[in-house]
């Protein structure tokens, strides 16, 4: 009984956002303030793995250059608010623009590759934009980075900041589970399986990856965004070629082509860097100890094991 | 049929120093059904790769339906209505039959690019699938995923593929290769049931094969023309023959 609710909750996407919204919605009444916040950056990083997840679960091509994107929305968000003085809201809409569009430059450069080609490109990309951050003082500060305005009134409180990601990742989780299942989503697949065929069937195969890169820099945008209001400063460790792996680790440690399984790895690797970082200093030497164990008993990840475990279909 | 389906107009397709395709030239009429035939290394998947856009020749032109398409792209020739299947089976591994044939279904319409709507297929669609399939002799094997099929099956699949999208032309490359004669047999059949309005051109390395299911024959040997005429001119003719059987050296 108990099974089949949880292999229900998997399987149907508004089953299992529910769980999600009762998980992380009762979440602050029951632990600390710190612990919520602790919630809330698990939130913002699951979109960003569920972005990464789209194109290394469905399209088959592993990204590592949209914790650049991701992080360049967050540049802009608090460059706008701070600097220029701008509202949060628009700067919101403006930094989400700047990764689509930074994403749409990358996917015009990534396309027509794939395998480790394509991951070696987006990590050049990412590299680019990190040098930027770290060159480019008069703009982003340089190492020091640029300090947040604070967040508006309405969320200026982190439980009602809380709540809005909250609400935020449910809908974008709900978009990015229908996109991967409309007939788009199908073409991706179809591109991971065999472009060849793809092409002879007429699919021009290199826009499909040019629309379903930009679109999931646009994702990445939106987490980017929601860690600018929630972490009120920036600087080149934001953007570095860290956050893209921590980003795609998060999405194999969940099961990459599962997309919900991004929740439990992000999860699993902001409980511990928050949680073993209190005890040692060493704690990325546990994050490669989790990331060995997921690979040997658990090579399709956490959610991936346990579908293979229940007989769940995708 | 007034205009020709396909013509090929000195087509040479060129490897470096080796041209695997050395001038070929070939006018397919409308409706006609035309076989491909040659030893091993012809240059038959070759010049089929140059008719579909796979790779483009290195010189010559190709006409479809009276327009040009020597340098267009695979995808814009499968959109003007050129359909193929693979001699290695090249399918959608991970998907059942059914997620195959909706992208068989799809890549010459518009509704590929729809990002948020349902994959579910409208009856119309769903019709021309089951049809396609029924073609094929596939009919109940739609849930069922591909790498789940036995050999013979994925072949049928790759033609019900070509097949759904209604082409008028269509390009079968080996469709019989690595199968059983019982499945050979059927695949014969399928071939033979298809609409007779229908283009098609075989390529197949076993005459026996083909010299029943066809109109006229081409036999390319080392790239180059070596015969062309009807099933029996090519099985009396003594240079192809000679290809097939292998021709007594002088010194031997």
């Amino acid at each position: 009984m108990m099974r089949s609710a949880t292999a229900l909750a998997l399987r149907s996407p508004l089953s299992f956002l529910a769980l999600l919204a009762v998980i992380f919605g009762l979440l602050p009444l029951l632990v600390s303030s710190y612990q919520t916040s602790v919630a809330n950056e698990i939130l913002i990083f699951a979109l960003l793995a569920m972005s990464i997840d789209v194109l290394a679960g469905y399209a088959g091509r592993t990204s590592l250059g949209h914790g650049a994107i991701f992080g360049i929305s967050t540049y802009v968000v608090i460059y706008w608010t701070t600097l220029m003085g701008g509202s949060p809201w628009v700067g919101c809409i403006l930094g989400i623009a700047a990764a689509t569009l930074t994403a749409a430059v990358f996917a015009l450069l990534a396309v027509r590759v794939s395998g480790v080609y394509f991951l070696l490109l987006t990590l050049a990309l990412g590299m680019i934009v990190w040098g930027v951050c770290l060159r480019w003082t008069s703009v982003t500060g340089g190492e020091n980075g640029i300090r947040g305005a604070g967040r508006p009134d309405v969320i200026a409180d982190p439980i009602a900041f809380y709540y809005m990601t909250l609400a935020t990742v449910l809908f974008f989780t709900l978009v990015i589970w229908r996109f991967v299942h409309s007939p788009f989503g199908l073409t991706l697949r179809g591109i991971r399986d065999s472009e060849s065929r793809m092409r002879s069937l007429g699919y021009g195969t290199a826009t499909h990856m040019f629309l379903a890169f930009t679109i999931t820099g646009l994702f990445a945008g939106v987490a980017g965004a929601l860690y600018a209001l929630f972490n009120d400063f920036v600087s080149p460790s934001t953007v570095q070629l860290a956050q893209s792996v921590e980003g795609l680790l998060m999405a194999i440690i969940g099961g990459v082509g599962t997309l919900f399984g991004s929740f439990i790895g992000a999860a699993a690797i902001i409980l511990l860097e928050n949680f073993v970082s209190q005890y040692t200093a060493r704690w990325p030497m546990v994050l490669g100890l989790m990331f060995i164990c997921t690979m040997i008993f658990a090579p399709q990840g956490v959610l991936g094991a346990l579908r293979k475990l229940m007989g769940w279909k995708q | 049929m007034s205009e020709p389906a396909l013509v090929l107009n000195k087509i040479v397709v060129a490897f470096g120093a080796l041209k695997a395709v050395d001038d070929i030239s070939l006018t397919v009429k409308g409706g006609e059904r035309r076989a491909v035939i040659g030893p091993n290394g012809a240059g038959k998947t070759t010049l089929f790769n140059a008719i579909t856009g796979v790779r483009p020749p290195t010189s010559g032109r190709i006409t479809f339906e009276g327009k040009e398409v020597t340098g267009k792209p695979a995808q814009i020739r499968a959109r003007m209505g050129m359909s193929r299947t693979f001699q290695i089976t090249n399918l959608f591994p991970t998907m059942t039959v059914d997620e195959n044939m909706q992208l068989a279904l799809r890549g010459t319409g518009r509704g590929k690019f729809s990002m948020l709507g349902s994959i579910r297929l409208t009856s119309e669609e769903h019709d021309r699938v089951s049809s396609a399939l029924q073609m094929s002799r596939l009919g109940e094997r739609g849930a069922v995923a591909v790498n789940e099929l036995s050999y013979g099956e994925q072949r049928q699949l790759e033609m019900a593929m070509a097949l759904v999208s209604n082409p008028r032309l269509l390009l079968l490359d080996e469709p019989a290769a690595g199968l059983s004669p019982a499945e050979r047999h059927m695949v014969a059949d399928i071939i033979r049931s298809l609409p007779h309005d229908l283009t098609m051109v075989l390529i197949e390395h076993d005459m026996e094969l083909v010299l029943n299911l066809v109109d006229k024959v081409t036999c390319l040997n080392n790239g180059q023309m070596l015969a062309e005429g009807s099933p029996e001119d090519i099985s009396n003719n003594q240079l192809v023959q000679d290809v097939y059987l292998g021709k007594a050296r002088a010194d031997a």
